[in-house]
């Protein structure tokens, strides 16, 4: 299982947004693409999803064009975890993970028994089977993201594309998500997520791919991809990177340590 | 848990309690009148019926119950249902708990179809022949629209081509009312647009239950992807349905289901727009049980309000009156109480 871009333009419209980006997520592999506000990722991520068609440039999964396949097919290769959103609706949890089954089912079916253990067991692979019959309107935000992942763990899909799943989270749920990012990659998961924090790709991706005004500004391993001169022109603020003790990579901006 | 919910019943107590309150009010609707009948002049009626025997000593006893109050039951069961179903359907499509379904402009479009029926001073088929008809085409010229304005948040556009072309079927049914006639006219158009089951026919029941039914199949077959829909498009694209796809076909199903109700009632608001949502506070939104639980209690309700309509006075009320009555203070106190929603 390979999504793959080559040569991608993607816009809303007649409206580009980004062109001549190129990348590649197999299972195993977490991207991480990084990019200053307005940059295109969530742009790109819609075109990837296959929400947006393509400008220019083509999509494949396996090989297959992603514009030949449908809604379903693609359902069944690339799940989407959305921002922790608020929903209108209190779905209870369990219903919320449960929808991630659908793909599975036929036209006019009801989850069933097969469903709902799929369901539960992707809310303990997570931690949260004891949320299963609360409403989803009624759980934090940190609980809210570990569930949208439980749904598409239900999904079965082999690749998860995750739309800044540490945004608007604290400080303990962002080390959450991430960690079960790390996780599941590891499980066999091909990961792509997006997020403002440089040091989230040196955390848990094995690629790093910077978008900046819808151009490719780099791309390849994190310790590689990642420079000082290119994160402090791309996000406009004077970066430096250091290494703990402990082997860790950090973005330290100098402008705030003196 | 502080926050653990609690409010929700079992859904199948609930809806055996619904189920049961509804064939309470019916039988004390079908007792009830100015010709007052008991449980047991209405069960001996119905068992004679059922055996195909016929007393003359019954004759007026029967008449009133089979041909005055039980088509006027049955129609209030079935347009309390429907514009329920439709309610609960359309509040899902368009993610919002408050909205009623008249959204589209079906009921504004069927009263304008009515209007000028009565102006043309056209038979009674005819008029709600063509208040289904301009409720429907009401409809299919906002999706129309909707589909010809590109480039924006899609119910978005839809609800915008609602208001407006609800907003002009409007003005076009106060023209009829300044040119119609004062003295007979204007009276039936007002009475039209405000609902009532006063004039309802056991005919008029038997032509929009197969058009409520038929409407319903594609709601109950495909009741768990509605709970998709209501997640947004992109979402449910991403989880593997077409969303477009499969609104059409719902907003298709609810506005044929709310147009033939319309038809034969007038215009009844509030119904579609408060049960749904209360339903939902009891048995969750889960359309598996929502739509049963807010068909029942829809069903219920108008059956409530129009037997209070018929018995409160000696001249019937209009229903649309009375559910505004009730309807509003429940109206502001959801939204006092409820979620946000947009």
């Amino acid at each position: 299982m390979e999504l793959r871009a080559e040569k991608l333009a993607f816009g809303y419209g007649h409206q580009p947004v980004g062109r001549d980006v190129d990348l590649s997520v197999s299972p195993g592999q977490v991207l991480c693409l990084l990019g200053p506000n307005g940059s295109g990722k969530t742009t790109l991520f819609k075109t990837l999803l296959g929400l947006l068609p393509a400008q220019g440039g083509r999509i494949t999964l396996d090989g297959t064009q992603m514009s030949a396949l449908s809604r379903a097919e693609i359902a069944r290769r690339i799940a989407y975890v959305p921002q922790a959103h608020e929903a209108v609706f209190p779905y209870s949890v369990r219903d919320m993970v449960l929808m991630g089954r659908t793909v599975h089912q036929g036209l006019f079916a009801q989850p069933g028994e097969v469903d709902r253990a799929r369901a539960d067991a992707a809310l303990s692979d997570l931690g949260i089977a004891d949320l299963a019959d609360r409403d989803y309107t009624r759980i934090s935000g940190g609980q809210r993201q570990l569930a949208l992942i439980a749904r598409a763990l239900a999904q079965e899909s082999r690749l998860v594309v995750m739309d800044e799943p540490t945004a608007s989270l604290d400080f303990g749920n962002q080390v959450v998500v991430l960690d079960q990012v790390k996780r599941l990659a590891g499980t066999g998961l091909g990961i792509v997520f997006s997020t403002h924090n440089p040091d989230h790709a040196f955390a848990c991706a094995t690629d790093v791919l910077v978008l900046d005004e819808g151009l490719t500004r780099a791309a390849g391993a994190p310790a590689d991809a990642l420079t000082e001169e290119m994160l402090s022109s791309v996000y406009g603020v004077d970066v430096r990177l250091e290494t703990l003790s402990s082997g860790y990579r950090v973005c330290v901006p100098p402008a705030l340590s003196g | 848990m502080g926050d653990r919910h609690t409010r929700k019943l079992t859904p199948g107590l609930a809806l055996s309690g619904l189920g049961l309150a509804v064939a309470v009010i019916a039988a004390a609707a079908a007792a009830i009148g100015p010709y007052p009948l008991t449980i047991n002049d209405i069960a001996a009626a119905l068992l004679r019926r059922l055996h195909g025997v016929s007393d003359p000593a019954f004759a007026q006893l029967e008449t009133v119950l089979f041909s005055v109050r039980l088509p006027r039951i049955g129609a209030a069961l079935l347009v309390g249902a429907a514009l329920s179903a439709a309610g609960a359907v359309y509040q899902g499509l368009f993610r919002n708990p408050l909205v009623s379904p008249d959204i589209l402009g079906v009921s504004t479009g069927a009263g304008l179809g009515a209007a000028l029926g009565i102006f043309l001073s056209l038979p009674v088929i005819a008029i709600q022949g063509m208040a289904f008809a301009t409720g429907l085409a009401t409809v299919a010229l906002v999706y129309a629209v909707a589909t010809a304005v590109r480039g924006h948040e899609p119910t978005l556009v839809l609800v915008l081509a609602g208001v407006v072309l609800g907003a002009l079927a409007g003005a076009c049914i106060s023209l009829l009312k300044i040119l119609a006639d004062p003295y007979d006219q204007l009276p039936a158009i007002t009475f039209w647009l405000l609902g009532s089951l006063a004039s309802i026919q056991p005919a008029d029941v038997a032509t929009a239950a197969p058009v409520v039914l038929i409407s319903l199949v594609p709601m109950v077959l495909l009741r768990w992807r509605m709970n998709l829909l209501s997640l947004g498009d992109e979402e449910a694209a991403a989880l593997g349905v077409d969303p477009r796809r499969l609104r059409a076909l719902f907003i298709a199903a609810a506005t044929l289901m709310t147009a033939s109700v319309v038809a034969i009632s007038g215009v009844i608001g509030w119904v579609g727009l408060v049960m749904p949502h209360i339903a939902r506070l009891l048995v969750g939104p889960n359309f598996d049980r929502l739509l049963p639980a807010s068909m029942l209690m829809g069903a219920g309700y108008l059956l409530l309000v129009d037997t209070l309509a018929r018995t409160m006075s000696a001249t019937e009320t209009p229903l649309g009156i009375l559910t505004a009555f009730v309807g509003a203070p429940v109206f502001i106190w959801l939204l006092a109480t409820g979620r946000r929603g947009w």
